[in-house]
């Protein structure tokens, strides 16, 4: 069974974080999360981390990796050769709790405040008849608020009160099928210095997203939106 | 909770690494552009030669034709270039246009930029040089 060097960024907020190097043997159907829970297993107790599901579904385990945002439970060890090392770092742009810990919730704040339903109505299956006794097919919206969007971001580095890919992807999803949601109240929110106009088209968003939420795109429709309305409202001799 | 300083911070947007095309182009725009600003400044500044007559003038533009300088002015040439095309690009990306293909973009960009450079040096060398 081969032996894999991992590098983990460790430490506590209030000292200096540094890279500690750990061995552990796995075979290469292995995950990087397994590698990273078996330290914690059996060399280190006190390493922090998240995950859940395991399999890209809760978002949860977003980490750098070589410095590339991806899900640990995702990323398998075959990628990379044991002779060299995996270096894991937390994300970036997020307050650090500590090891690969960062705190979320600034960004699942903002996903409250845009009050993103996950439950979508299923394109997939739009124009099929429905089975009886079904009244609507639904699936879970794409984004699994994992946060390697806003770590990928330049402008979030830049810009702290800048909504971000994950939010303004979801103002986008929710313009489009509004569940409830008060559409007006949105284009607001998007049509803001830090909204949809802060994006500065890096389009590093939608080159790590795991789930193929694209929020580059959503982020120019929704700009394309905001302006079709702002016309609509000057021809109109509104505001 | 770890405060990261606000300069470390706002510098955050120069670190390439883990970063692929689009970041690089980013970077690149936003280094490019920063520094036609200080292109013009200087560009001013020199123009104010003009006001003291012919002599100040004929002696910057015998400066200008040196070897240090053309190339200088191939470097002014690359960096518009550059901003101008990727500019283009970024314009479309903002739109929601073309995202798919942002890489390729980027690298017909570069190759354009690389290309219009050494045409325009060519011509600089050969007609001023
Ligand atoms: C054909 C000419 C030009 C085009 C098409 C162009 C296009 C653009 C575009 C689209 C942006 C936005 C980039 C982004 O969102 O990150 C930009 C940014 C910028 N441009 Fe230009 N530009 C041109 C000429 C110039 C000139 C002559 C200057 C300086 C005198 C300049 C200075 C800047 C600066 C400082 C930025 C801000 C960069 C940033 O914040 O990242 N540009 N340009
Ligand atoms: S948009 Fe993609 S990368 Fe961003 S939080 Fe949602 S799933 Fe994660
Ligand atoms: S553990 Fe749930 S996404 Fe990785």
């Amino acid at each position: 069974m081969p032996t894999w060097q991992l590098r983990l960024l460790r430490g506590r907020p209030g000292s200096s974080p540094r890279l500690e190097t750990y061995r552990v043997e796995l075979p290469a159907e292995a995950y990087l999360i397994d590698a990273v829970e078996k330290i914690w297993a059996e060399q280190d107790r006190s390493l922090l981390f998240r995950h859940a599901c395991h399999h890209a579904s809760c978002g949860a385990c977003g980490v750098r990796v070589n410095g590339r945002e991806r899900l640990m439970c995702i990323t398998p060890l075959r990628e990379f050769s044991p002779d060299g090392v995996i270096q894991v770092e937390p994300l970036r742009h997020f307050p650090w709790l500590g090891d690969l810990l960062v705190d979320v919730s600034p960004m699942m704040r903002r996903m409250a405040e845009v009050g993103f339903a996950i439950i979508r109505r299923d394109e997939l299956t739009a124009d099929r008849p429905l089975p009886e006794g079904i009244e609507q097919i639904t699936r879970f919206e794409d984004c699994i608020e994992c946060g390697l969007c806003l770590s990928a971001c330049p402008v979030m580095a830049a810009d702290e009160a800048y909504l971000g890919p994950a939010t303004l992807a979801a103002i986008e999803r929710m313009l489009a099928e509004p569940r409830g949601g008060d559409t007006a109240r949105l284009l607001t929110l998007a049509d803001d210095p830090h909204g949809a106009w802060r994006c500065h088209s890096a389009m590093e968003c939608t080159a790590v997203c795991p789930s193929n939420v694209d929020p580059a795109s959503a982020i120019g429709r929704l700009r394309r939106r905001l302006i079709v309305e702002k016309l609509r409202r000057w021809i109109g001799g509104g505001r | 909770m770890r405060e990261v300083p606000r300069w470390k911070r706002a510098s955050g947007w120069i670190d390439l690494r883990g970063r692929r095309e689009g970041g690089l182009a980013f970077l690149l725009m936003r280094l490019t552009g920063i520094g036609l600003v200080i292109y013009l400044f200087l560009h001013l500044y020199v123009l104010r030669l003009l006001a003291q007559g012919p002599e100040a003038w004929d002696a910057f533009i015998a400066m200008a034709k040196s070897p240090l300088f053309l190339a200088l002015d191939g470097l002014l040439i690359l960096g518009i270039l550059y901003h101008a095309l990727n500019g283009v690009r970024v314009t479309l990306l903002g739109l929601g246009i073309g995202v798919p293909h942002q890489a390729r973009l980027f690298w017909g960009v570069m190759a354009l930029t690389l290309l219009m450079t050494a045409i325009a040096a060519y011509a600089i060398f050969t007609i001023a040089g």
